[in-house]
């Protein structure tokens, strides 16, 4: 009987992002069986686990940086892990969190967000008339970050979010050792 | 009118005299990847993602005549290189969200990139301007963020239209393209005009109104298929 080789280790986590990159994770479908029987999933919402068990072959980040706690997980997930992938448009530049940075125009746009969403945005019924700030939340950046310009990433799969299909083989193609970028006709960047 | 071939990456093309070596190639069914240049306008050489080296020397291939013997570069990995970084550098130097964009499948930009492979970690800064949208006319709409200053629009107004609704304002990084006007619906602009027309403006900064969204994912011109396709077909016959 040959010995098994033992299992990659791969971990996931959502930053700044609507989770839409893990739910294209799930449309790997039953490919995921296939997939199960090479990685073992470490740290991840998948299996709800909060920290690092131990080194990690492969980090996958859906999001970008919007608060000191992502940029913290961020790094983390860098420190733990082998080969850092991130997934999706938000990790990639921004995404649609990023739209703070720029479409306020105002010098303070981050106060005039937050300003626009919990005092003076018409819809907004806030009894304690103020924006929170419980100690226990995340302090905000003053801008929405991508991956790249925290930690060093290896590699980004575009997408908003990427198919099942091009995560599928960007994954088996990294774990087999053969991954030499991806087929310009399935880039997308939506 | 006399004819001559010239060679671009080997593949010998036939040219006519005054003809730019985008439009031989173009004929000859080899793709340049190009942005600012668009069919039915004038030549422009702005955007310089035609950049091909001809004789050795860095040229825009929409403007620079072909000449006989000429020994062209297009597709090498040094060209290829600077093309990404070239496009790269417009997604970094406006706010093009594809997710939200209602160009997004439809654009030039996007397409380019896609064509180019522009898929690895980025190492220019996000510029993040903050740009207006001018929504005054009643049936366009101007949402400057996605704006690379091509210039088509402008060429389309002066040129097809006869009017100029759109000019060039600024120098250097701050040249913008303008309205002729204090915005879109001081203008003589109308949505009959070829300078809105779907395709003159290669990104989504050119809005018709009502129109967004209405072709489904999956149906949109560069969703199966790159950009250049169409040129590159008349070679295989």
């Amino acid at each position: 009987m040959v010995d098994e080789l033992p299992k990659a280790r791969i971990a996931t986590t959502s930053l700044a992002g609507c989770f839409g990159c893990h739910m294209a994770i799930l449309d790997i479908d039953e490919r995921l069986i296939e997939l199960m029987k090479l990685v073992e999933i470490d740290r991840s919402p998948l299996t709800d686990i909060k920290r690092f068990r131990g080194r990690c072959d492969i980090g996958i980040i859906e999001g970008g940086c919007c608060n000191e706690e992502n940029v913290e997980v961020l790094r983390d997930f860098r420190r733990h892990c082998d080969v850092l992938i991130a997934m999706g448009q938000c990790a990639i530049m921004g995404g649609l969190p990023a739209m703070r940075n720029a479409i306020m125009h105002s010098d303070e746009p981050l106060r005039e967000c937050l300003e626009e969403a919990y005092i003076n945005g018409r819809y907004i019924r806030n009894t304690t008339h103020g924006i929170p700030n419980d100690p226990a939340l995340p302090l905000l950046l003053d801008e929405v970050y991508p991956c790249s310009e925290v930690v060093e990433i290896d590699y980004q799969i575009p997408g908003c979010a990427p198919e099942g299909d091009i995560i599928f083989d960007t994954l088996s193609q990294l774990l087999a050792g053969r991954f030499r970028g991806f087929e310009r006709e399935r880039i997308k960047f939506d | 009118m006399s004819g001559f071939t010239f060679t671009i990456d080997g593949t010998e093309i036939a040219a006519e005299d005054g003809q730019t070596i985008m439009e031989a190639a173009d004929a000859a069914g080899v793709y340049i990847p190009r942005l600012c240049d668009h069919e039915g306008l004038r030549h422009q050489g702005g955007c310089r993602v035609c950049t091909v080296k001809a004789g050795g020397r860095s040229v825009a291939a929409c403007t620079q005549p072909a000449a006989p013997g000429q020994t062209v570069e297009s597709e090498t990995p040094h060209i290829t290189k600077l093309r990404r970084d070239l496009v790269e550098m417009l997604f970094h130097e406006g706010n093009h969200l594809c997710p939200i964009c209602e160009a997004s499948g439809n654009c030039e930009l996007q397409a380019m990139a896609y064509r180019l492979n522009m898929t690895a970690p980025t190492k220019f800064p996000y510029l993040e301007p903050c740009r207006a949208v001018d929504a005054s006319h009643p049936d366009i709409a101007l949402d400057t963020n996605r704006c690379i200053s091509c210039g088509r629009c402008i060429r389309a107004s002066l040129d097809v239209d006869g009017k100029s609704v759109f000019g060039y304002v600024g120098r250097g990084i701050h040249r913008r393209v303008a309205v002729n006007g204090s915005d879109l619906a001081h203008t003589d602009a109308a949505i009959t005009d070829h300078a809105v027309s779907a395709d003159v403006c290669p990104v989504g900064c050119i809005i018709r109104k009502r129109t967004g969204f209405t072709t489904p994912i999956g149906e949109r011109e560069f969703d199966h298929g790159l950009i250049g396709r169409k040129i590159e077909e008349k070679r295989r016959g």
